[in-house]
């Protein structure tokens, strides 16, 4: 069938036009974002009217500790930092130094989901103690599942970028550049969360 | 990244599927996914025509005697769910959509073709899943809008599937969505502005935009529905301390926008066909870009006229009134366009013209009834009646397949190289038409005198008027019979169509019919007026 693709170059059955158009991979994936946004808007609207309307009944136990999600957060903005230095590698061609930085940012992310469980599992109620501790952990655990993808997807990229019959360099950085950007989707959304459940 | 084509792949490429087995494959072709959606579409169209056809003949008489009323709950469910994310919202966005935007755009496929075809596969798997679920101790019984605490107290497994389903069909329409922008965005030919786009690629840019914004909040909310029903979390359930009305309002957040998902892109196709066939340029171009823009922005803040019995606080009634009362001014002023482009026009009376017709007469009815329910005092009145089922089946029936029907005999010939039978078409209008009216205008009344929906049972003076009714459902069904038999007749002895029967000047016709694999033989060409009527044709050129 038809061989046209989303990345920049395309060539057809009529090989006498020659025609190309921008990569709008990325424009894709900004759409995508947007949408998973709403998904998140859509639970923390949810959350914030329960904090409106629905008090707390009597004797239930809805009580979050600062530390670990204050050491959570700093461990994600410093992580969006590090992947931002593995771009820079990359493009100057330093695959290897490029390769390091994603281990550090795929490693933080996972000391981020220990972190997380360590908290899920010392939290004085479970997930059906009442109505806050559902939407809790169901904000959380939405989250943390998009932090697993993340981890993963570093992980291969990180594979991709290795100096021998690796995929990513700087000429085709998309990859790289797309977990980026998810990436620093992913610790945006966390850095709101973070207000909205432990802050207020 | 730059793609080189090597030989062997190109070679693999050729050995996919020709003829009628390709609909079968995962093509990447923009023009098969879209034959893809329609002919998936219309079958599960069948099933849920079949499945109202259950409900008509239910409510022929006044006791629950054709089916148990947990089976005409899970029928009138199916029903809901068949017919909008199965058959109209997938064939009015995907259908069309991917057969004509990229010839619009004056590209060669989608943006994203391999998650084009992603998308359409997540359909086929979802529906019949969807359908099979009645087998598995009965499908869903609480509607297609799944209210807790109903759906939480309802047998579990055909709610957690439907549960599965909708999430599965949602995330298509999302990457459908996705695409539409894309392509409408950036896959333009060089030179094309977008003032110049035909109509129906700004209604797909709304529609796609309220698909990315609006369907992620349902896919949240079903999320945290299914940990209801299976963790037993309280969300939504008041016995836990939950919250129904959020669900709601979750609910409705897409729910409204749904109702334009449907309706835009119809809106967008009428657009194109009525100039043809009256031979006039579109009336009035910019304002129904705006108009077009309005309902999408307006759109995204009505919702909640859907629950104002569900205990709303007066500023949010007055809020939501207005803002639903708003809408009906881009609306008003579509229509003001289509029949001034009607107006003085050299209008050929074939099925296209009269199923457009027919849909311009149903949705200003179905429009009118709407703003009457947008005004408080009257929607408390007639909240969950009849009323709201004859207002619906107005705007998706009388407005949405109308218009379905309308692009079917429109652009046939562009798919297939050969014309539809006129007179059978005529007659599949007309009974259509009489059968649509005769089935749902009665409702009005009914509703208006307290005749609730979704009940297998009603009282015994409402008989006369509900065997009417279930006539024009009879009609309906009979409908269908003409259509058929003149597709499966045209597709294998219809009159050859040469390339541009209608003499249309909308880039899809600037090519073969039907068109070569990757849409143009040589260049794309550049159409500035889509609509130039009555002008030099050579300017087109």
């Amino acid at each position: 069938m038809t061989t046209l693709d989303s990345s920049k170059e395309i060539q057809k059955n009529n090989s006498e036009v020659n025609e190309t158009h921008e990569d709008f991979r990325m424009f894709g994936l900004i759409t995508f974002l947007i949408a998973d946004g709403m998904t998140f808007a859509g639970f923390f609207a949810a959350y914030l009217t329960y904090k409106a309307v629905n008090p707390l009944p009597d004797g239930a136990i809805y009580e979050l500790e600062l530390p670990i999600p204050t050491l959570n957060t700093i461990l994600l903005l410093v992580s969006s930092a590090t992947f931002h230095k593995a771009g820079k590698a990359l493009l100057k061609d330093k695959n290897s130094d490029s390769q390091k930085w994603l281990f550090i940012t795929a490693f933080l992310g996972i000391i981020f989901l220990i972190c997380q469980l360590f908290e899920y599992f010392h939290l004085p109620f479970g997930l059906t103690d009442n109505l806050f501790a559902s939407t809790f952990y169901a904000l959380t655990g939405f989250h943390g599942l998009h932090v697993t993808l993340g981890t993963l997807m570093i992980l291969i990229i990180a594979w991709q970028s290795r100096i021998d019959g690796g995929r990513l360099t700087s000429q085709n950085m998309f990859p790289l550049e797309a977990v980026e950007l998810y990436w620093h989707f992913v610790d945006g959304i966390w850095v709101i969360l973070f207000i909205i459940l432990y802050l207020l | 990244m730059t793609i080189s084509i090597d030989p062997q792949k190109t070679n693999n490429e050729s050995l996919q599927p020709k003829g009628w087995l390709r609909y079968f494959s995962f093509s990447l072709d923009h023009k098969v996914i879209g034959i893809q959606y329609l002919v998936c579409g219309f079958l599960f169209y069948l099933i849920g025509g079949t499945l109202a056809s259950a409900i008509r003949i239910e409510l022929a008489s006044p006791m629950s005697d054709f089916m148990p009323r947990d089976v005409y709950n899970q029928v009138l469910t199916l029903h809901g769910t068949i017919m909008i994310f199965l058959w109209i919202v997938p064939v009015v966005n995907g259908a069309f959509g991917n057969y004509l935007i990229p010839f619009y755009v004056g590209a060669r496929d989608m943006a994203f073709p391999r998650l084009n075809a992603v998308a359409f596969w997540l359909i086929p798997p979802s529906g019949l899943m969807l359908v099979a679920s009645y087998f598995v101790e009965g499908a869903a019984q609480a509607g297609w809008t799944a209210y807790p605490p109903l759906s939480i107290t309802t047998p579990q497994s055909g709610q957690i599937i439907w549960i599965l389903s909708v999430l599965l069909l949602g995330g298509s329409s999302i990457f459908g969505g996705i695409n539409f922008i894309a392509t409408i965005i950036k896959l333009r030919r060089p030179g094309l502005k977008l003032m110049q786009l035909p109509m129906y690629c700004w209604a797909m840019l709304g529609t796609s935009l309220l698909v990315v914004l609006s369907t992620p909040v349902l896919a949240g909310t079903l999320i945290l529905l299914s940990f209801d029903i299976i963790a037993n979390t309280g969300f939504f359930n008041p016995v836990l301390g939950g919250n129904v009305v959020v669900y709601q309002h979750l609910f409705w957040f897409y729910s409204h926008p749904a109702v334009y998902i449907m309706v835009l892109p119809a809106f967008g196709l009428v657009s194109e066909i009525l100039p043809v066939h009256a031979r006039k340029p579109l009336f009035g171009y910019t304002t129904m870009v705006f108009s077009i823009m309005g309902i999408v922005v307006l759109g995204l803040v009505v919702w909640a006229h859907h629950m104002f019995t569900s205990g709303t606080p007066p500023w949010m009634r007055l809020f939501f009134t207005i803002a639903t009362a708003f809408i009906a001014v881009p609306t008003g002023i579509k229509f003001f366009n289509w029949v001034a482009t009607l107006w003085g026009g050299k209008i050929s009376i074939n099925s296209a013209m009269l199923f457009s017709c027919g849909f311009i007469i149903n949705f200003v009815f179905g429009g009118i009834t709407g703003v009457a329910l947008a005004q408080v005092p009257f929607d408390i009145h007639v909240h969950d009646t009849y009323f709201v089922v004859a207002h619906f089946h107005y705007i998706v029936y009388g407005g949405t397949v109308f218009i379905i029907f309308s692009s079917i005999y429109h652009w046939f010939p562009k798919v297939t190289g050969k014309m539809l039978n006129e007179k059978l078409g005529i007659l599949h209008f007309i009974i259509t038409f009489i059968g649509f009216n005769l089935c749902f205008a009665p409702q009005h009344w009914l509703g208006l005198n307290g005749m609730p929906r979704r009940v297998a049972e009603y009282d015994p003076q409402f008989q006369f008027v509900n065997q009417i009714s279930s006539l024009g459902a009879l009609l309906m069904a009979i409908s269908t019979i003409p259509f058929l038999i003149n597709v499966f007749l045209s597709v294998r002895n219809g009159k050859d169509a040469g390339d541009n029967p209608w003499n249309s000047l909308t880039p899809e016709w600037l090519t073969s019919s039907p068109p070569p694999v990757e849409n143009w033989e040589g260049e794309a060409p550049l159409v500035e007026e889509p609509y130039g009527y009555g002008k030099e044709i050579s300017e087109q050129k």
